[in-house]
């Protein structure tokens, strides 16, 4: 009998490539622990493209774009699998929103955003390297110096 | 009568440099200019200005005061931030959101950065930054601009040298990004711990600025059309050693401006502390406190052009 690491899922989305000791970031961004039906995290698997990986499967909830496009900013190489009926239906890259809304903390201590309430924007000055502009305090940020709100 | 906008004014805010085109910056200057040839009494009469500056200021604070009366029109301000509801734990947005239900136009001036845009988005009326932390000053980047444009005919194609503490002075980031846009090329002349930031940097990279870095202003003298000096402040440095090192390379002395060019003129952001030697405040170099002064017409213009009382 074969031994299955992570078993295949019926219906929803398996988010693949995501640099090691994200996944859990990603459970939290798309606020998987309020999901009430089966979420899957996998972490530490062999990667020939990242030399090691995680993997998020949900059940029954098929991610759409705005969702994916979140995950851009935490895991930039994650794919996204789309299953029904245990095939794959759709599969695509995770690409980063040109306006990032209420998703990442200014990393700028003195930014009006961490005193007030307020909902970050930051805009995409580039994908890769990412690299975004604080739409209050005018400071450019690359992906190591975000954060999750 | 001030000239035909190209664009509008109208109930605009004024937050960053980065918000305005060069025919903007040129259009507030044209009127800027109108207003320091003749007086406008009455213009805005019966319209409130609300200054709230939630740190100190002299000039900035002053000039929008007068520029306001002078229109004609009246000033509420906050007279102590220590004594304001922000003192109290009320957050900005409500302060502004009670502040603008006074007034018909709000300057203001606040620690944090960012401050000024978010009170922008909230009040209904038009919000003037007067200073976000080290963010942006806008107004005084007009003025700046207004003073150069003054003593040179021009604005393109200048030779400015951006000197002192060009880290933490906001004034010079902003400055340095608008002149940019009129083609000058720029000289920045700092000890190498307060040279421009990096996010500046990326900005002006962005427009294909024309830039230079040095350690000393000696060799540029004769190419100068502007000396833009700011101020070296000594808790700047962790060491106060490296602060003895570098404190007087930038004082300008008479000595100092011996090969300049008959054109050439300094400007300074004032308050200078050391960095100007009160002998050059007699040569027809000096030009700050004429600068000073024409922050007083840079805010009538914006006033009444944001009040859509010129066009």
């Amino acid at each position: 009998m074969r031994a299955f690491r992570v078993y295949a899922i019926k219906q929803g989305t398996v988010i693949d490539h995501i640099p090691e000791g994200k996944g859990v970031e990603i459970i939290e961004l798309l606020s998987l622990r309020k999901w009430k039906k089966v979420v899957t995290l996998g972490m530490g698997f062999t990667s020939r493209k990242l030399g090691a990986k995680d993997i998020v499967k949900i059940e029954e909830k098929e991610l759409n774009q705005d969702e994916a496009n979140k995950i851009a900013l935490i895991a930039p190489t994650a794919t996204i699998n789309i299953i029904r009926n245990f095939k794959l239906v759709r599969k695509t890259q995770v690409k980063v929103p040109r306006v990032i809304e209420g998703i990442v903390k200014c990393a700028n201590p003195a930014c009006i955003t961490n005193h007030d309430h307020v909902r970050t924007r930051f805009y995409l000055e580039k994908a890769k390297p990412l690299l975004v502009l604080c739409h209050y305090c005018e400071r450019y940020f690359d992906e190591s110096a975000l954060t999750l709100l | 009568m001030p000239q035909k906008a190209t664009v509008g004014f109208k109930n605009r805010d004024i937050i960053s440099i980065h918000d305005f085109s060069k025919d903007e910056i040129q259009h507030i200057l044209k009127v800027a200019k109108v207003y320091k040839d003749r007086p406008h009494p009455g213009l805005l009469k019966g319209t409130i200005l609300a200054s709230l500056f939630f740190e100190p200021s002299t000039r900035t604070r002053f000039s929008f005061e007068s520029a306001m009366e002078r229109l004609g029109g009246s000033v509420i301000s906050l007279a102590d931030a220590k004594s304001s509801s922000s003192s109290k734990g009320e957050s900005l947005s409500d302060s502004i959101r009670i502040v603008e239900k006074y007034c018909d136009v709000i300057v203001m001036r606040h620690p944090l950065e960012g401050a000024a845009r978010l009170a922008a988005e909230i009040s209904k009326n038009p919000v003037i930054n007067g200073g976000d932390g080290a963010n942006q000053h806008p107004t005084q980047t007009f003025l700046d601009l207004f003073s150069i444009q003054e003593t040179q005919k021009k604005l393109s194609g200048l030779h400015v040298a951006l000197v002192g503490d060009l880290k933490y002075g906001r004034t010079t980031h902003s400055l340095a990004y608008a002149l940019a846009l009129f083609g000058a090329k720029l000289y920045f002349v700092a000890p190498q711990s307060l040279q421009m930031p990096d996010h500046i940097m990326r900005n002006l990279k962005k427009i294909k600025a024309k830039y230079s870095f040095h350690t000393h202003p000696d060799q540029l003298m004769s190419k100068l059309d502007i000396f833009y000096a700011t101020r070296i402040q000594r808790e700047r440095f962790p060491d106060p050693l490296e602060y003895e090192k570098v404190e007087g390379i930038y004082v300008i002395t008479n000595k100092l401006l011996k090969k300049v060019k008959k054109n050439f003129r300094i400007l300074h952001p004032l308050p200078r502390v050391n960095e100007i030697n009160y002998e050059v405040d007699d040569t027809p170099y000096a030009y700050y406190f004429e600068q000073a002064n024409n922050g007083l017409y840079v805010r009538q213009a914006l006033l009444a052009l944001i009040m859509g009382k010129a066009s």
